[in-house]
């Protein structure tokens, strides 16, 4: 979730703080496929959904890592949860992407994976764009960063780093497949 | 931000705007083959049909386009309606405009009939056709599927053979292709082209066979019969003879050619039945892609209107 940026319009970043460098990164998402495979003992029944666009490459690494660990291949998607947010009457229509499922959603545990849990509100959101699918036998959540500042009832279960802030912070996810490197970045928005 | 502010005309929309409906249009392509073909992002919105031009498909296809984003449709036809009993156009719309609609799809037999509209509600205004104008959204969904089809626009060349002088698909077509880059001939009888055909930024033929070798898309209009109260053609068999699309013409084509028709057809005589099923005629997608392109164009003009409620 990315959405940091939208909460302020005209914020212009200063002094960016690494809070997460690409080995952390790259620690933090295996032991989190290991998390996935140990809770349900192996990968069985899982389906990995990345949520549009950070929680795509993200997906793909878990089920990367999952396929190194236990030679499993866990399916995997990616959903765009533009046409069920809260906010289209607020901010208008914003570009669509692919939504991809591999395999049919009905009877799955289903792993929403995301970049960034800060409202709560895109979760909300992919959760019922997973059900539209069809009816999975879960839902859970995998997020690299939890940043706080919930405005619903919504908590993941596999997070990669709990990451305290103010609300006037900007965390930034940098990945490699979308931007070149790894990293996660903090930093204090300042109002132009 | 919307993309689009009212859909009048085709060239409202530079090139930038057409790509992104287009684009949006392929993410709700994919809704149709889901088991809820909904998503409810129009909850709350009200869209009107308001058709004084007898029309199934583009009527149906809004409507579907609508429902599929959870919008609550209302269909106001001039027939059976208070326009029978005289009723004009601006106290249609007042009427319209104090029920709360947020978006008017409409369709008109006077050209200028969508525009004029706009200016006298609040809401969205869409063009379903507007005499001989424009029908803008019949456009974006065959550019939709000639991009579909080839992958791109530009570059390609596109025949539209027939009653240009009367169509208002072909009108808002070719102002589209051009948008997009893509090159144009027009084919028909002197009395079925333009006296403006000159200034179209296409070429002019009033022979169909020299055309169709070098054509990536045959685009045949339907002959409107109802609007031809004069004598544009000494008849139809002639007309089906000289512009008229068979197996013979077919296999003059490049092997990579297409056949297009915006519907309904005239089997017989735009093009004869065996070319209106032959495996490189898009007519069924062209109809199918519509439902998608409409559906876009009323995401990218309905969102962002309403101030932030908390």
């Amino acid at each position: 979730m990315t959405s940091a940026r939208a909460r302020l319009p005209g914020a212009r970043p200063s002094d960016a703080r690494v809070v997460l460098d690409a080995d952390a990164i790259r620690r933090a998402v295996r032991r989190m496929a290991h998390q996935i495979l140990e809770r349900h003992a192996g990968a069985a029944g899982l389906l990995l959904m990345g949520i549009h666009s950070r929680g795509v490459p993200l997906a793909h690494r878990l089920a990367a890592d999952a396929a190194d660990i236990e030679r499993v291949d866990v399916p995997t998607g990616s959903l765009d949860v533009a046409l069920y947010r809260d906010d289209y009457a607020q901010i208008g229509p914003r570009p669509l992407e692919r939504t991809y499922f591999p395999v049919d959603a009905a009877g799955k545990t289903v792993i929403l994976v995301d970049d960034v849990l800060y409202t709560g509100r895109t979760v909300r959101a992919a959760m019922e764009a997973v059900i539209d699918q069809g009816r999975p036998a879960a839902i859970e959540l995998a997020v690299l960063v939890d940043r706080g500042h919930r405005e619903l009832p919504i908590r993941a279960d596999y997070v990669g780093k709990n990451l305290p802030t103010a609300a006037d912070e900007v965390v930034r996810v940098h990945l490699s497949e979308h931007d070149g490197h790894d990293a996660v970045t903090i930093e204090r928005a300042v109002q132009a | 931000m919307s993309v689009i502010d009212h859909l009048l005309d085709i060239r409202d929309l530079d090139a930038g705007a057409i790509t992104s409906v287009l684009d949006t249009a392929e993410a709700f392509g994919d809704l149709a083959s889901r088991p809820i073909k909904k998503v409810p992002t129009l909850r709350g919105r009200t869209v009107c049909n308001l058709f004084f031009e007898d029309s199934t498909r583009t009527r149906v296809s809004f409507e579907v386009a609508a429902k599929r984003l959870s919008a609550d449709v209302l269909n106001f036809s001039a027939k059976g309606s208070s326009v029978s009993k005289g009723e004009s156009l601006k106290d249609t719309a007042l009427t319209l405009q104090a029920l709360g609609v947020d978006a008017i799809v409409v369709r008109h037999h006077t050209s200028g009939a969508a525009r004029q509209l706009s200016r006298w509600v609040d809401g969205k205004v869409l063009n379903a056709g507007d005499g001989r104008h424009q029908h803008p959204t019949q456009a974006l969904l065959d550019l939709y599927t000639i991009r579909e089809h080839f992958g791109h626009l530009d570059g390609l060349h596109v025949a539209v053979v027939g009653d240009v002088l009367h169509s208002r698909v072909a009108r808002s077509l070719v102002q589209g292709l051009r948008t997009m880059s893509a090159g144009v001939t027009l084919v028909g009888p002197p009395t079925l082209l333009p006296m403006s055909a000159g200034s179209w930024d296409a070429d002019v033929s009033h022979d169909l066979d020299p055309v169709l070798g070098k054509a990536d898309v045959v685009y045949l209009l339907r002959v409107q019969r109802e609007r031809m109260r004069e004598q544009f053609i000494p008849s139809i068999r002639e007309y089906a003879r000289l512009w008229g699309m068979d197996r013979r013409r077919l296999e003059t084509l490049a092997d990579h050619a297409v056949i297009m028709h915006p519907g309904p057809m005239n089997r017989g005589i735009e093009l004869t039945a065996d070319v209106a099923d032959a495996p490189n005629a898009l007519i069924a997608q062209q109809v199918a892609n519509g439902v998608a392109v409409r559906m876009s164009c009323l995401y990218l003009m309905l969102g962002g209107e309403h101030p932030i409620r908390r």
